[in-house]
Formats: structure tokens, sequence, C-alpha cells
């Protein structure tokens, strides 16, 4: 349908943007930013354009005719290399309704944390080099369709964002860095067996009628091209289907994160810089959702409607726990991060609900948590860079203070809780509505309400303790949000209020695809059950 | 008026407010005069809501006009649901239209009072912005149709109270209450919400006429009358949140830390009716049994506040327990099956509750935000007009004839009394009195410890004066709606009046028979009008009507005397009395205990959970992390000096054997660049590993 490579575009774009950074002068800082604004801005632009063109009407998730924008040709075939046979990885993207509210929040989130990013003073030309590859690596995750592509652009966010918090940090920067680094690369490994293991249990037939093994994410999810004696092919009674399933849950859960495996993020968000963090909350947690719906759900139906129960069961914990310990926190960073790893969790009780509600709700929290949470992040970026400091309790009647930016502040902790008029609200009722409608789940469902109460709890308390009382003659002098501030937040806000007033403008964009894999995985489903009898 | 009229007026007077708020809160640093426009707004609303209800009221009582759109319409794949729509839309009818009034009305004339009330306030602007969203959320909840957005406006006033609550944020008590009365309402909305959460599973819809309909043919929620008795009690638990009912109560009283006109509005006459007007709007689908729960609720919630308010010293402590006490006998009417009076007290009540608040800001503005009246008496000569209403309200409220009250009230009694001897639930009848002979007194001792005797701070006494117009002129509007005759020509009895006889009918229950309160079974048809009650149920309230007036008016008159000879009189010693109650008055006074019971329980308990949590946390979970990371680190010592010894040495010996097989392998370069790429690739892949390790 169209002659111009959206995708590559969007995603390749930094790259470029990379590379004329790198040949710029090192002081030339001003010109540096120009050019990261710039790039980030075409990209919501493409994204806008990508958005008007898409076709609502077409399902995705598992056949290349039903994506959008597909690029597709041939990028390495070889043949045999030993054993291994021939080997061919395509250069394959596409999007459709489970991955294009991604790309739109990415180029948002991305264009936000570059205005936010416009005060870094140590070698700029670093970071806008490593920050433009990290947003090639986001970017590449959500459009790719190859498994191959998938985990390079996985691992190529990986480097640049190291450093990003090892260099530019906070106190703590080389621990928290290095633990983020260990810890998603420890998840990469069981990701990587997977992809292997999926690898070489299933065929594709090419044009010409012959087979070979393959990368290409929508053939491994068809049942009918796993062969019979592959370790992870549901033909072979002896499968390793549930490990490879857990590999890549583990690999993704560790990316949301899911309680138990949460407390990089933390560390990683207190030593990050403001920007930094609000990629990674906004954007990168994402990337461990979008895995689990992208990939466990449509390659393990069987082992996924086995095990819902237990994933609605850690997204419950994820709730009440990250609420429950976001109370606990006197650091203002910190209780924000906690408030994501609960957040994230009505992303997972929505996901295991397994029907257009809970699915629906479960992509809609993504984009709302990640425009929400951006805000928040801000939020505390804007009073550090103010006053160096994020104690809950060093604080206290900033409301006099600064009374636009606690607007703000008051908008975006109203949206975190889930407030109507809001987009939080819908995406948190979608979740409850699907979670409930299933039965073996609705238990869960009814508990993890507590969730909106907690986070009201600890939410308002701290607008209390920051923001409201006596103004602490310490900071009187602090001035308001300036011009730049306001263009950070004044989106954002636009975001978290058009969702809330007409959230069916990303509801229906994703809503064929939802039902789509719904209905794929319950097919795929059944099918296994017959050709196992 | 065409039903599109009529839909135009009300979606004006729906978000109007809201531009109200929005230019307001926009505008409010730049204009200091801006708040203007709220006010012309607000009464541009009461304005439409009067030529709404005058339409329809007087020409087409009995239509219902819905106007709806399709907010979300998703197709549906998995379990339980075939398609997902969500309408939003409004209903007008009866009772929206007179709530429509009520709220606007009050509305307006608290705008007009704060104009005076908040003079000089540095936040002036954003006050009134507030009224706008308060007023437009309100006005959401009062025309929904449907359950979803009713639970979004539902939500919506509560923020409006918070922000207004905590208006005086520099306060501690003032944040800590907007505080308090969030969460306490968020725990009802909970409730509420797996309310809506049953509702919808069954339904598939949160239109409430559908729902009703579904419910009239017999589907119920997991088949089973006890589950629709369940769905009814947790969609209740709203009305409890904010009505303020029992056991989430505690959250009003310390809501008067807000601006006094703001009690007067949210706290008094429209939000806290929220839950009564829910209940009303739903009624139809309750059960009996979820009826009788709620009638419990509210007689609980009506007693235990009479009897905190007995001894509160603070002005509009008395009043807030007043409201909680008053509010339940609107639940509590409801719950008997007493539709009709519930919804009568709850405009009567608007209007005197919101005028005695009001009178209260009189008072206090007057006196330079004193609320203790131990402090005040003998306001009466400085403040005529302030006491005059006040007086008017104080017998509105004791439901002394000739009043709104009285008609409201009776009909209550009434009610409960018949309740009493058709089902045998006798307490609740007891409970009804009792409360009326409890507010009689303790409002009088209110009046006569603000207005009569001595003045007590000499300073003060002397430097109050009487309010100027802006405040006095809501006072005497809201008096003069504290007469009967603007509700029925008769003074006695409600029954007779326009509102009972033409607007409000009760709606017939949509619960199958069986599960309904048996006096709740229709019988016949009388012209088109259907008989809603049984036979039994008319006849014994009708006999109950007599002895339930002779016996309130026995017990009010009864509570007042009471007040008199120990205020004013001073025939007995309140000290005296309070000393030989000991137990019982510090039960009381301080309110008896529920504060403290919650704060050592439920938050004790959940920030207790928070630390421990938070503790395993860091070092749990966290200590596993770490934990592995330095195992990890101490192999990898080991394996270094292994590493230098026989890695290296090893090492050394393929230095010479690779140089062999490079000779050896130099044949198999191809010139195939593909072949190149993949190792590349694969060389990168692997050396990434090599090096994060």
């Amino acid at each position: 349908m169209q002659q111009i490579p959206f995708l590559t575009l969007i995603t390749f774009l930094p790259i470029l943007g990379m590379f004329i950074i790198l040949a710029l002068p090192r002081n030339s800082e001003k010109l540096i930013k120009v050019v990261t604004l710039a790039v980030t801005s075409i990209q919501v632009i493409l994204a806008g354009v990508i958005w008007s063109l898409y076709n609502y009407t077409l399902g995705g998730v598992n056949t290349q005719a039903s994506f959008q924008f597909v690029e597709r040709f041939t990028w390495i075939d070889v043949e045999g290399i030993s054993w291994l046979g021939r080997i061919k990885v395509d250069y394959f993207l596409g999007i459709d309704g489970l991955s294009a509210p991604m790309v739109f929040l990415t180029a948002i989130v991305v264009f936000i944390a570059t205005l936010s990013s416009w005060n870094i003073k140590e070698s700029v030309k670093g970071y806008f080099a490593l920050f433009l590859l990290l947003n090639t690596g986001i970017m590449g995750v959500f459009v790719t369709l190859d498994f191959f592509l998938f985990y390079i652009f996985w691992e190529i966010m990986l480097l640049p964002m190291y450093f990003l918090i090892g260099i530019w940090g906070g106190a703590r920067k080389e621990y928290a860095a290095i633990k983020f680094f260990i810890y998603t690369l420890f998840g990469s490994i069981f990701i990587l067996l997977a992809i292997i293991g999926l690898y070489l249990s299933a065929t594709e037939t090419l044009a010409d009628g012959s087979k070979v093994h393959t990368f290409n994410m929508l053939a491994l999810m068809d049942p009918q091209n796993y062969t019979k004696d592959g370790i992870l092919s549901p033909l072979n009674p002896n499968n390793l289907r549930l490990i490879a399933f857990l590999a890549l849950f583990i690999g993704f859960a560790i990316k949301i994160p899911m309680f138990p495996f949460h407390t990089w993020l933390p560390d990683a968000h207190v030593e990050a810089p403001t920007p930094i963090s609000v990629i990674l909350a906004g954007v990168l947690l994402k990337l461990g959702t979008y895995g689990i719906i992208r990939i466990n759900y449509p390659m393990f139906p069987d082992i996924t409607i086995q095990l819902v129960w237990w994933i609605a069961l850690f997204g419950m914990i994820n709730i009440i726990y990250g609420a429950l310990v976001a109370m606990a926190q006197k650091d203002f960073k910190k209780l924000i991060a906690y408030s994501s790893v609960s957040h994230m969790g009505f992303v997972i009780l929505g996901m295991a609900a397994l029907n257009t509600a809970g699915l629906s709700g479960a992509i809609l929290q993504m984009f709302n948590h990640g425009i929400i949470t951006s805000m928040l992040f801000l939020i505390v970026g804007v009073v550090y860079d103010r006053t160096h400091t994020r104690g809950l309790y060093d604080f206290g009647g900033l409301a006099t203070t600064m009374p636009i930016y606690t607007g703000f502040v008051t908008i975006a902790f109203f949206a975190s809780i889930g407030l109507p008029g809001f987009s939080g609200f819908i995406s948190e009722v979608f979740v409850f509505i699907g979670a409930f409608g299933v039965e073996s789940i609705r238990i869960i469902a009814i508990i993890s309400t507590l969730g909106i109460l907690l986070g009201a709890g600890y939410m308002l308390w701290t607008l209390q303790r920051v923001f409201l009382g006596k103004e602490n003659p310490k900071w009187a002098h602090l001035p308001d949000l300036d011009k730049r501030e306001l263009a950070m937040f004044l989106p954002l806000t636009f975001f978290v209020i058009l969702l809330g007033v007409y959230p069916s403008l990303l509801l229906d964009l994703m809503n064929k695809s939802v039902n789509t894999l719904i209905e794929f995985m319950f097919n795929s489903q059944a099918f296994f059950s017959v050709i196992i009898k | 008026m065409s039903e599109y009229n009529y839909t135009l007026l009300a979606l004006l007077v729906f978000f109007l407010p809201l531009l109200g708020f929005l230019v307001t809160i926009l505008l409010g640093k730049k204009f200091s005069k801006i708040y203007l426009f709220e006010v012309a707004i607000i009464t541009i609303v009461l304005i439409l809501s009067i030529v709404i209800g005058f339409f329809k009221l007087g020409f087409q009582v009995d239509e219902r006009i819905i106007s709806q759109f399709t907010w979300i319409d998703l197709k549906s794949a998995g379990t339980p649901y075939t398609s997902f729509i969500i309408e939003l839309g409004i209903v007008l009818d009866n009772i929206s239209v007179i709530m429509l009034f009520v709220v606007s009305l009050v509305s307006t004339l608290v705008h007009y009072f704060s104009i005076a009330y908040m003079k000089g306030d540095p936040r002036f602007n954003r006050y009134f912005a507030y009224l706008g969203l308060f007023t437009f959320s309100m006005m959401g909840i009062v025309l929904t149709h449907n359950f979803l957005m009713m639970y979004i406006f539902w939500e919506l006033v509560g923020v409006s109270s918070y922000l207004l609550i905590g208006f005086w944020y520099e306060k501690d008590s003032a944040s800590d209450a907007a505080k308090k009365a969030f969460l306490a309402n968020r725990v009802g909305d909970l409730g509420m919400l797996a309310g809506l959460l049953i509702l919808f599973t069954t339904y598939h819809t949160f239109t409430i006429d559908n729902v009703f309909g579904q419910i009239a043919l017999g589907v119920l929620p997991f088949n089973s009358e006890f589950w629709l008795t369940i769905m009814g009690v947790l969609l209740f638990c709203g009305a409890i949140g904010k009505s303020a009912q029992l056991p989430l109560h505690v959250w009003l009283p310390d809501a008067m830390e807000g601006p006094t006109p703001v009690s007067a509005l949210i706290h008094a006459a429209t939000m806290v009716a929220a839950g009564v007007y829910l209940v009303t709007r739903i009624f139809p689908l309750f059960t009996g049994d979820a009826l009788l729960f709620i009638a419990v609720v509210g007689a609980l919630s009506a007693l235990i506040p009479a009897t905190i308010a007995l001894t509160q010293n603070d002005i509009k402590k008395v009043l807030a327990y007043s409201t909680i006490s008053q509010l339940g006998y609107m639940i509590m009417a409801l719950g008997i099956g007493s539709y009709f009076y519930g919804y009568f007290h709850l405009i009567t009540h608007a209007f005197f509750k919101a005028g005695l608040f009001l009178a209260a800001g009189s008072v206090i503005h007057a006196m330079h935000h004193e609320q203790d009246i131990q402090n005040m008496g003998g306001l009466r000569k400085k403040l005529p007009i302030t006491y005059a209403t006040f007086l008017v309200f104080c017998l509105a409220i004791s439901g002394v004839p000739l009043t709104s009250g009285f008609l409201s009230k009776d009909g209550i009694l009434a009610g409960a009394l018949a309740f009493g001897s058709l089902t045998g639930h006798y307490l609740i009848t007891v409970v009804g009195f009792t409360v009326a002979m409890l507010t009689a007194f303790y409002m009088f001792r209110l009046l006569i410890l603000t207005f009569h005797g001595k003045p007590k701070d000499k300073h003060a006494y002397d430097h109050a004066h009487e309010s100027p117009a802006l405040m006095t002129v809501p006072l005497i509007i809201l008096a003069v709606l504290s007469f009967f005759a603007f509700y029925s020509f008769n003074p006695t009895t409600a029954e007779k009046g326009w509102v009972f006889e033409k607007w409000i009918q009760t709606p017939e229950s949509v619960v199958p028979e069986s599960a309904r309160y048996s006096f709740m079974v229709p019988e016949s048809e009388i012209r088109d009008r259907k008989i809603i009650h049984s036979e039994t149920y008319t006849k014994t309230v009708h006999d109950a009507h007599i002895p339930a007036v002779i016996l309130s008016l026995l017990l009010s008159g009864f509570g007042i005397l009471v007040a008199f000879t120990i205020y004013y009189w001073k025939k007995i010693s309140a000290d005296k009395i309070a000393n030989s109650l000991k137990p019982l008055y510090k039960f009381s006074l301080n309110k008896w205990y529920f504060d403290e019971l919650y704060d050592k329980t439920f938050i004790a308990f959940t920030m207790f959970l928070s630390k421990i949590l938070n503790w395993f946390d860091a070092k749990i979970i966290d200590g596993v992390v770490n934990g592995a990371a330095s195992v990890t680190r101490g192999f990898s010592k080991i394996s270094g000096g292994f590493d230098t010894i026989v890695i290296d040495g090893f090492v050394n010996f393929s230095a010479f054997f690779s140089g062999l097989v490079g000779i050896v392998l130099r044949k198999m370069q191809t010139g195939k660049v593909q072949v190149y790429i993949v190792l590349l690739i694969f060389s990168i892949v692997i050396l990434i590993f090599y090096f994060s390790r």
C-alpha cells in the first residue's frame, strides 16, 4: 500500500542522527541537541502519518497480509553451514494493532525525553549519540517481525542504556548500571535459548517449495510449521514447550519488571538521569509485556492458556506488593519506581484474562502508563533539578511556591490513581472487567482492586508531604516551570485527557488485532489438542 | 418542549459549569475578577434548570427523555462477552429534574455567599473554579442514565471534594482531612466497582434501563437471587462512602476543614446526598434482603452520629454529625421501601441543612473564624437575620409542624412504624423515633449556646456584626424554602401535595417477586398508575400516620424542652449529667472511637505490612540478587587463578597449534561474502556474551 518504508525510517532515522552527531565537533552542544530534537520530532510526525494511514480493519498477529507497512526482503541467506543447514534471515518489519500503540508511545516519550535532556551538561555528544542508538533499539523491537532482528534490537538497547545510567547517573550509578545490564542480559540469555529452540523446531515453506528453519515470527506461530521431532514442537510428546515458554516469560518478566525480578528497577531509576528514567519507565518496561503478547502468547497458546491463573496471580502480586512497597519509600523517585511495578501489574492481570476487555485494557494500560509515568518522572526531575534532593520529607508547601507545576502534579497523580476523565481509568476498568469475566481468575481480579485504594493512598500521601502544608522557607525562591518544561508537560497532559475522554481512539485501532490474537490462540490450542490425540 | 430542546438545555446545564471551571482556573492568575464568569455561569445554569423543571414537571410529567451515544464499541473475542458496547447518556425524569434544580439552586446561593465569605483569600479565583468543577461533576451524577457514568462522576465529585476540603492546604488538618475523605470514599467505591463488575459480567451493559429490563426477564448474576442481593449491596457501598454512612462516615466531620460554604454545598446538601440519589436511581434492582441491609445501615447511621452530635462543641461538627444522621434517615427510608419520603427528605434537607451551614458560616464570619460554641452566646442580638433563619432551619430539622422537615420526616417515621408492624423489625422504628428526639435536642442545644445566653467571649462578641446582604439573602431564600407551602397545601401531610401526587412515584421493583419485600408486590393497577405496594402496606402506612405524627411531635417537643431546661433555663447542669454518665459522655465526645479504631487496625496494619515488605524487598529479594552476584564474583576469582595457570598455558600451546591449523585451513577461504557475514555476526554475538559475563 505504500512506497515509503515508514518503519525503516522511523527506526533508523536515529542512527542517521547518531552519525551526524558523531561527525559534529565536540563543543557544538547546541547543534547536537537540535539534531536530536529534529530526529525525534520527525519520528513523532512519522508516527502521526502512520496513525493516519493505519487501516483499522486489518488484524495482523499471524499473517503477513494483515500486517501493515510491511517491509520484507532477504537479509541473510547462506547455504548449509555444517549441520545447521541453510540459514535464512529476513529483514522483516510490520505493525499491527498490538505494536502500533507502542510505536506511537515510543515516538512521543522519546521526544519528550529529548526536551528533558536539554540541560545535560557533561559529554553532550556521547550522551545524545547513545540516546539515539537507544531510540533505534526500542523502535526496532516494536516493529520487527523476525526473531533474529528482534534479538539484535533487544541487545542494541542494552548497551546505550548501560552507559547512559553508568556515566550520566547519580551517586551509585555504576552499581545501578551493572545491575541493570547483568540482570537484563541474564534474561536475554533465556530469550536467546528459546529463540534457538524455536528456530530448530520449525520450518517455513519458501516460495520455491523448499523448507528451511526460520526466524520468521509469523511462521513460528503456525502450529503446522513445526517438525515432528523438534524439541519445541507440539507434535513431539517429549517436547520442552513449557520450559521454553518459561524461559521467554522470565526473560520478558525481568523487563516488565515482574515480581520477584523487579529489584533492578528502583536502583536503575534512582540513579538514572531524568530523561533516561522517563524512557526506562515510559517505554522500556513495555518491551517486557509486549514481548509476552507478541511472542509467548501466539507461539505458545497451549502453555499460556494452562498458566493463565499463574500469570494473573503474578499480576496481582505486582499490583499489591508494588503499591505496599511504594508506600514505605522515603525517596520520591523510588516511590514512583515502585508505583510502576504496581501499575505494570495491571498490564499482567489484563493479559491473563485472554479476552478483548482484558487484553485491550492491558495494551491501553501500557500506553497510558507510559505517558503517565513519564509525567511522574519528569515531575521528580523538575524538583530534583532545582533542589538536588528527592527526599519526600525535605519539602512541603511547594503548591504555594510553584502553583503551575503543582497543577500538573495534581493531574499526573490523579491520572496515576485512575481517576475517571484521565486515561488510566479506562485501562484499569477494562483490565478489571476482563479479568473478572474469567471465572478462574475472578477472585484475583477482586483482590487486585485493592491496588487502586493503596495507589490512592501513597500518591495522595506524597502529594501532601511534598506539595501541601506550609511553604518551606528553604525552597521559597524556587522558580515555577519554564517554557521548556511546559513543553514537556503539555503534550503528555493532552494525551492523558484525550485518551481519558475518548479512549476509542486507541481501542478501535487495536480491537481487530486483539481479537485476532485471542481467536488465533484458542484455535491453535484446539488444533494442538487434536493433533496430540 | 421537544426532546431535542430538553437535551440541549440539559447538556448546557451539564457542561457550562465545566466551562466555568476551565476558564476560571486557566485565567485565574491573569484576571482577578474572573470569578464573576463562574458566578454568571452558575446563575445561567440555575435559570436553565428552572426552565427545564417548569416544562418537564408542568407539562410532560410522565415522560422520560433519554439521550445517549455510543462511547466505546468493540468487537469482542474470548469469554464471556460477545460484544463490548458502552453507552453514555443522560436521562431527564422527574427525580433528575428536581435534583438538577436543587443542585443548581444551592450551588448558586453558595457562589454568591462565597463572594462575601471568601473575600480576601489569596486563591479566591481558584476557589470558584473548584466550585464549578464540583457542580459539573454533580450534574453528571444527577443526569446519568448508566452505571459507568455514575461511577465516573462519582469519583469526580470525590476529587472536587478533595480539592475543596484541602483548599486551605497550608493547614495540616485540612490536607489530612482531604486525603481521608478521598480514601474513605475510595473504600466505598471499591465495593461499587465490584458491584459494577458483577453487573457488567452478567448483563454486558452499563445502561440502567437495560439492566432493569434483563433483571425483570429473570436474568440474575450467577443465576441466583443471593448474588443479586450481593450486587445490590456492593453498589450500595458507593453510597455508604459518598453519603458518609457507617462505617465510612469518619471523613465527613473532618471534611469541615474546608471553607464553610463548601460544607454547605458539598458536605450537606448535594454531594453527600448523591448516595441517596444513587439508591433512588437504582431502587428497582434491590432485593428485599438488600433493602433490609440498606435500612440497617441507614438506621445505624442515623442513630450513632446523633448520639455524637449531643456533645460536640464545634458548631460545624455538630452540623456534620447531624448531616450523617439525616442522611441515615433518608437511606433508612429507602431501605424500608418508603421511596418517596427518602427522596423528599433529601430535598427538604438539602435546603435547610445548606441553610444551617451557611448560617453557621455567617456566625463564624462574624466571630472571626471562631467555631467553638462554648465561646459564643448571645449572638441573637448581633446577628438578627442569621438568628431568625437559623431558628427556622432548626425547627425544620426538628420536624416542627408548618416546616418542610415536618412533612418529610413525618413520612419517614410513619413508614418506619408501618415497616415495623409489617415485618417485625421494630428496632428500626425505635431508632427512627429516638433520632427524632435526639435531633431536636442537639439542634436546640446548638441554637441556645450560640445565640442565647450571655456572650462567653466578650471581645469577639463586641466585634461581631451581621453579615452583608450577599450572605443573608441566600439564608433568607433557604429559610423561605423550609416552609411547607412549597411542597404541599396541606401542612400536615405531603401525600396530598403535588410533589407526591404527581412528580415522584415509587418505581416498580424488577427483582423476582420471591426476592422482594412481601409488601412490595403490586396487587392492582388503577388508571395508568401502578400500585407498587400491596394494599396491606398502603393501609398500614395510612394507619401509622396519625400515631407517628403524635409520637414524633411528643418526642421532638421533649427534646427541645430538655435542651431549653439544660441550656436556657439552666435548671439542670449539663456538667452534672456529663459527670454522672461519664463513660457514655466520653464515648460520645470521642465519637465512639471510630478514628482510633481505624488508626490502630486498618491503617496500622497497612503501614506495618508496607514496612515489612519494604524490608523483605531490600534484604531478601534484592539480597538474593546481590548474593548471586557475589557468588559469581567468587567463582570468577577462582577461575581467574585457574585461568592464568592452566588455561593460559593451554592458550600458549594452542597458539602454536593454531598456527599449524591455519596452514591447513587457508584452503577453506571460499570468497563468498554471505559466509563471511554470517561468521561475522555469530562472532559478534559470541563476543558480546564473552565480554558481558
